[in-house]
């Protein structure tokens, strides 16, 4: 293990930054976001970023290909930037949990090429938390955030700095850094979890099993009623992956371009033929299936969630999935 | 480094057949005038025009075809309007294939199998009945029922009169749904006919068409006693990725891209109501 006096971080993050892009979560919370780090940019004091760090692997919206349209013919022109490498400080357990699962969406074969080459190139130092907030329920979810992933594990103690390497690309990183010292880290006191107010959650209902009960639900109406379809917590959330392609023509050429979508929305399965989803029951019923049982059904049990508490933070009307679970999964007394 | 899956292959159209007043059937090769892949009965593909967008569309052709794939498209949107409207020789993007396709040499191997479409429905059923034909000792009894709202409005009309009804061991049943002067076939609904000609209950059936022709046909289907695990039909609902990455096309944990589009009954019965 490595350790840094905290006085020396600047000097940390420029040596990182020498290498290569390095993002930190900077800004005030409620804004806080992974910015590329410039000299004198400093950590966020907030717990975690407003919008989660799949933007780094996965953008909101990148050019995937260009066409030249003359008379009958096209032209593809593959406009790909090199791939540079780059290092995201910060990351937050859940987070970390959240790559693993848009691994398993983007990586299956035939593999996503975009995603996979910033894969590869990103390399993820995590950042235990100490001070989780109480829509924090990551650790119902099996994640330890005191113990986070990543290729370097990094926890903050006292007025130091302590890192692991877990990979050979985090092994490597490391290497370059000559400020860094041979240290143990203490043993961190971690009571303050078991205090959150959604440790006890249990999704035990759920997984891949029961998708007709759950599907057919009753509550659903209920549950569904007052969502405004705003899409806020797809934004947000580190694990949505659903997305849309589009094509602008610039005049001189066509730009086809892949944004995030939501399910959430209208359009979004709207057809010709018809709308499988007419209302906001079905879609806001097919996110929170998405991440409770379809994900779970096609990835041995594991949940589309990481317990991060963004849709909590964020939905207008305070609706989440925290309160759609604990409603859908209550048995029924008659 | 590799093509991503989301990158195209050029191809050109090199035949465009008004099939019906809002039907054309594409003929498409690749840049070097050859079939651009292979596929399977039942499978889909991208096509793209670039600036207007891109729509998967099933592939009529068979894959005994071995010199172009066909698309048998029907006008309803922005891309299909396009398509309509382009010319011979235009290039367009095509990838794929696309879905798991019919099991035309599995299950159905051996089978007495009765075709059930309506209108566009035939475009992904006239694969799967081009390849038994060229297949024709593999399969037994053949009955194709194909019904649509007008004689105009029967895609593949020609084919259909020319090659299939000449053949050995397949019975065409065709119907429109209103009488008209040049026509001394059949008239009434595609569910109705299949009940009427009372297929026996051990055969296979392949349907596609308009949902409220499948949910009927469906109704006559169970009144005579068919086993769910020998129906099958085919399902498309909008797409963006056809990888099971975008998010459009699940029916419960299922992605029709992907897990799709082709479904037995028996397997749909397990999967939410929701297309």
């Amino acid at each position: 293990m490595k350790k840094l006096p905290l006085s020396q971080l600047d000097a940390f993050f420029a040596a990182l930054a020498a290498g290569q892009e390095l993002y930190i979560p900077a800004g005030d919370a409620g804004t806080a976001a992974f910015t590329p780090w410039r000299e004198g940019l400093k950590l966020t004091p907030a717990l975690n970023t407003s919008r989660s760090a799949k933007d780094l692997f996965f953008p909101q919206v990148e050019n995937l290909v260009d066409f030249k349209v003359t008379g009958k013919q096209i032209e593809i022109i593959e406009n790909r930037a090199p791939a540079k490498p780059f290092v995201i400080f910060g990351v937050r357990a859940c987070d970390c949990r959240s790559f693993d699962i848009l691994d398993k969406v983007f990586l299956a074969d035939p593999a996503d090429t975009y995603y996979k080459t910033r894969r590869e190139n990103g390399t993820i130092v995590t950042l235990a938390c100490t001070e989780p907030e109480e829509t924090c329920f990551c650790t119902a979810l099996g994640i330890d955030p005191a113990n986070p992933a990543g290729d370097v594990s990094g926890w903050i103690a006292e007025d130091t700095l302590y890192l692991q390497a877990n990979t050979g690309k985090g092994s490597a990183l490391l290497e370059t850094l000559p400020m860094l010292e041979e240290g143990e880290k203490p043993e961190l006191d971690q009571p303050v979890f078991d205090r959150l107010p959604l440790k006890d959650l249990d999704w035990s209902a759920f997984g891949g099993e029961r998708m007709m009960e759950h599907f057919n639900s009753p509550k659903w109406a209920s549950l569904a009623e007052s969502c405004l379809g705003c899409g806020s917590c797809t934004f947000v959330c580190p694990t949505c992956q659903c997305y849309d392609i589009k094509d602008f023509n610039t005049g001189s050429e066509i730009k086809r371009f892949r944004c995030w979508d939501s399910c959430m929305y209208s359009d979004f399965t709207l057809m010709s033929a018809g709308q499988p989803r007419p209302t906001q029951l079905e879609r806001f019923r097919q996110r929170f299936m998405h991440k409770l049982v379809y994900y779970p059904s096609t990835h041995e049990g594991e949940f589309g969630c990481v317990g991060c508490g963004r849709c909590l933070q964020k939905c207008p009307i305070s609706m989440n999935i925290v309160k759609v679970a604990g409603t859908l999964g209550k048995e029924e007394t008659p | 480094m590799r093509h991503d899956p989301l990158i195209p292959m050029l191809a050109q159209v090199t035949d465009i057949r008004q099939d019906t007043p809002d039907v054309k059937t594409l003929r498409v090769v690749g840049l070097d005038g050859k079939k651009p892949f292979l596929h399977i009965p039942g499978q889909c593909a991208m096509l793209s025009i670039p600036g207007i967008g891109e729509a998967l569309f099933s592939i009529t052709s068979s894959p005994t075809n071995e010199d172009y794939l066909e698309f048998s498209i029907k006008k309803c949107g922005c891309v299909t309007d396009w398509l309509h409207a382009m010319e011979p020789g235009q290039q367009v993007t095509l990838r794929g294939p696309y879905g798991n396709g019919f099991p035309v040499d599995t299950d159905f191997a051996g089978k007495d199998l009765v075709f059930v479409a309506g209108g566009i429905g035939l475009a992904p059923l006239r694969s799967v009945i081009n390849y038994v034909r060229h297949y024709r000792d593999r399969y037994g009894k053949v009955d194709i029922v194909y019904g649509s709202r007008s004689k105009a409005d029967l895609v593949d009309y020609q084919e259909i009169l020319d090659e299939w009804s000449k053949e050995d061991g397949i019975s065409v049943h065709l119907t429109i749904d209103n009488p008209q002067p040049d026509w001394d076939g059949h008239v009434g609904f595609v569910p109705n006919y299949v009940k009427e000609l009372a297929f026996d209950t051990g055969r296979t059936v392949v349907m596609c068409g308009p949902p409220i022709m499948i949910k009927f046909t469906l109704a006559g289907l169970m009144e005579q006693g068919f086993p769910r695990d020998q129906i099958y039909t085919t399902l498309e609902l909008r797409m963006k990725c056809a990888l099971g990455r975008c998010g459009r096309c699940n029916i419960g944990d299922k992605y029709v891209c992907k897990d799709g589009p082709v479904f037995r009954l028996d397997q749909l019965d397990q999967l939410p109501d929701e297309y």
